[in-house]
């Protein structure tokens, strides 16, 4: 059974000139896409991949990561909507660049689908009521 | 097919009034033809929920003892600047202040995560709201300092103002250039990136009334979850401009002043707003009972999305420079099927007005007026009309020399 999820990383200053990601191909045989790659000022990596593999692999590649000192997250709880917030305008349809957010046509609410955000934050700010949250 | 309002509030009060709301009135006179929709409709009720930038709360705070005279002075609530320019204990803050130490632009875009519109927001769910004022002192009103808690609850008057509002249709905004430019309208991404527009369409007060037959000052209306009254015309109120054989304006036109008791109202249908890179506002809900006084207003009512047109307006040079030229027009139909041609480019399109809290104002009002709760009333003036000779004029400017 092949799985695919999307995942941040988080690299520790001392792991962030290591080919950790390579060795998830090598070793597991497990496909990625590298959605974000950053290192930040006090030299932490973050990394937003879509991992892809054998769910046998895909384990065994997480426990690797974990081993290593990675700190994994789920992405799809990244970024979460304030039910109570959000008025379905629909400003966050067009600034989403990963079309998470889709328009019901009849009812004309906004649905947020969680499994094609990619945790860029865009829609954070651009939100005028400020209904979506960001989770670390 | 003629009647009275006197005749329709004898109905409503009877519990017998036929109400619907301003989106299925458009199925109904289609299947039944205008005269028999007419003869059974009393009302047609209207929504929109958008971001109202001119909207404002003032409130009585009650004398404190010793006194104070906040006029003159300066005020804060929740460190947002409030204007003072009243007697002693009244208050206004407007929806678009912002703190004194709110980065503002200086960072560009500016997040504007607090202001004017979120205090009236916060005051209405009932939260205490922080008051620091300072005043100059006089014989009868010699305290100059003041810091408390208030509470919408424990003030003497609380009223929504809004002296522009429900604009009738308005530009679909888009940009041209090559960065990013944050607008009112929302973000707008490069090249034309996308298009943002701003109405509910067909479920728009004043373009379900386009030539205020119906709707004048005094007409109670829903407003913030609450009833309120228009006030007066809103300001920049255009009347005089282009319009469809239907007599549906072609862009931006009339507008509503209104007035309510904020301590009836919810913050479910005042939400504070921030606008990335532009500031921040409030959301508002206001709806609007139409009363089908003839075959000829249920005509108006039955207007659809695709009757009404809006002008494409690109934000990233002509706007800010106040230059006529548009980009085309575009139907309510069109833009709400997510994707609009400009310059043979398929733009995809995002919406700042929520259209399904529209419905469930225009859905509320009928309920309010079904159970008899809600009377309708008769405008003691009208609203000036395309035979006013009012023109918006721009501002010209007069350099002051020497």
């Amino acid at each position: 059974m092949t799985v695919a999820k999307k995942i941040v990383l988080r690299f520790p200053r001392r792991m962030i000139d290591r080919p950790i990601v390579y060795l998830l191909v090598k070793d597991y045989g497990l496909e990625f896409n590298i959605l974000k790659a950053s290192v930040t000022p006090e030299a932490e990596g973050l990394m937003v991949m879509e991992l892809k593999g054998d769910r046998k692999q895909y384990d065994k590649g997480i426990q690797f990561l974990l081993k290593t000192g990675v700190q994994i997250e789920a992405l799809s709880r990244e970024v979460t909507r304030n039910e109570a917030r959000c008025t379905s305008c629909g400003a966050c349809v067009t600034i989403c660049p990963a079309g998470a957010f889709v328009l019901e046509p009849q009812s004309r609410k906004i649905q947020f689908l969680g499994e094609k955000c990619i945790a860029c934050g865009l829609c954070i700010k651009a939100c005028p009521p400020r209904a979506m949250e960001v989770h670390f | 097919m003629n009647r009275t309002i006197e005749e329709i509030n004898e109905k409503i009060r009877s519990g017998k009034a036929v109400v619907a709301n301003a989106e299925e009135v458009i199925g109904i006179v289609r299947e039944k033809g205008l005269s028999r929709a007419a003869r059974e409709i009393d009302v047609v009720t209207t929504g929109t929920f958008a971001p109202m930038c001119s909207s404002s709360a003032y409130f009585n705070i009650g004398h404190s003892r010793p006194r104070i005279k906040l006029g003159g002075g300066r005020a804060y609530l929740n460190d947002v600047p409030a204007y003072t320019g009243f007697a002693a204990v009244d208050l206004l803050i407007g929806a678009n202040a912002l703190p004194d130490d709110d980065p503002r632009n200086r960072v560009h875009p500016g997040e504007f995560n607090y202001g004017g519109g979120h205090v009236i927001e916060e005051l209405v769910a009932g939260k205490d709201i922080r008051l620091v004022a300072t005043a100059y002192g006089t014989d009868c009103y010699p305290r100059k300092r003041l810091e408390t808690w208030l509470n919408i609850k424990d003030l003497n008057e609380a009223v929504l103002f809004d002296m522009r509002n429900s604009y009738q249709n308005y530009n679909v905004a888009v940009n041209t250039s090559d960065k990013v430019i944050y607008t009112y309208m929302g973000m707008l991404k490069p090249r034309l990136g996308n298009a943002n527009y701003c109405s509910a369409g067909q479920l728009s007060p004043l373009l379900n009334d386009p030539y205020y037959k119906t709707i004048g000052i005094g007409t109670r209306i829903f407003l913030g979850g609450g009833t309120g009254f228009v006030a007066w015309q809103g300001t920049q109120h255009n009347p005089a401009v282009p319009r469809t054989a239907g007599g549906v304006p072609k862009g931006g036109a009339g507008t509503l002043a209104v007035i309510g008791d904020l301590k009836q109202m919810d913050a479910r249908w005042l939400v504070g707003t921030s606008m990335l890179g532009y500031g921040c506002t409030l959301t508002v809900g206001l709806g609007v009972p139409i009363p089908i006084l003839s075959e000829e207003i249920l005509q108006y009512t039955a207007v659809s999305d695709a009757d009404i047109l809006a002008p494409i307006v690109d934000y990233s040079g002509p706007y800010p420079q106040r230059q006529p030229e548009t980009m085309g027009e575009v139907s309510y139909a069109e833009l709400k099927s997510g994707r609009i041609k400009v310059a043979g480019k398929e733009v995809p399109t995002a919406s700042l007005s929520s259209y399904p809290r529209a419905l469930e104002i225009a859905n509320i009002l009928k309920e309010w007026i079904q159970s008899g709760r809600f009377l309708l009333t008769q405008p003691v003036a009208p609203l000036p009309g395309v035979e006013s000779g009012i023109v918006f004029k721009p501002l010209q400017e007069r350099p002051i020399e020497g």
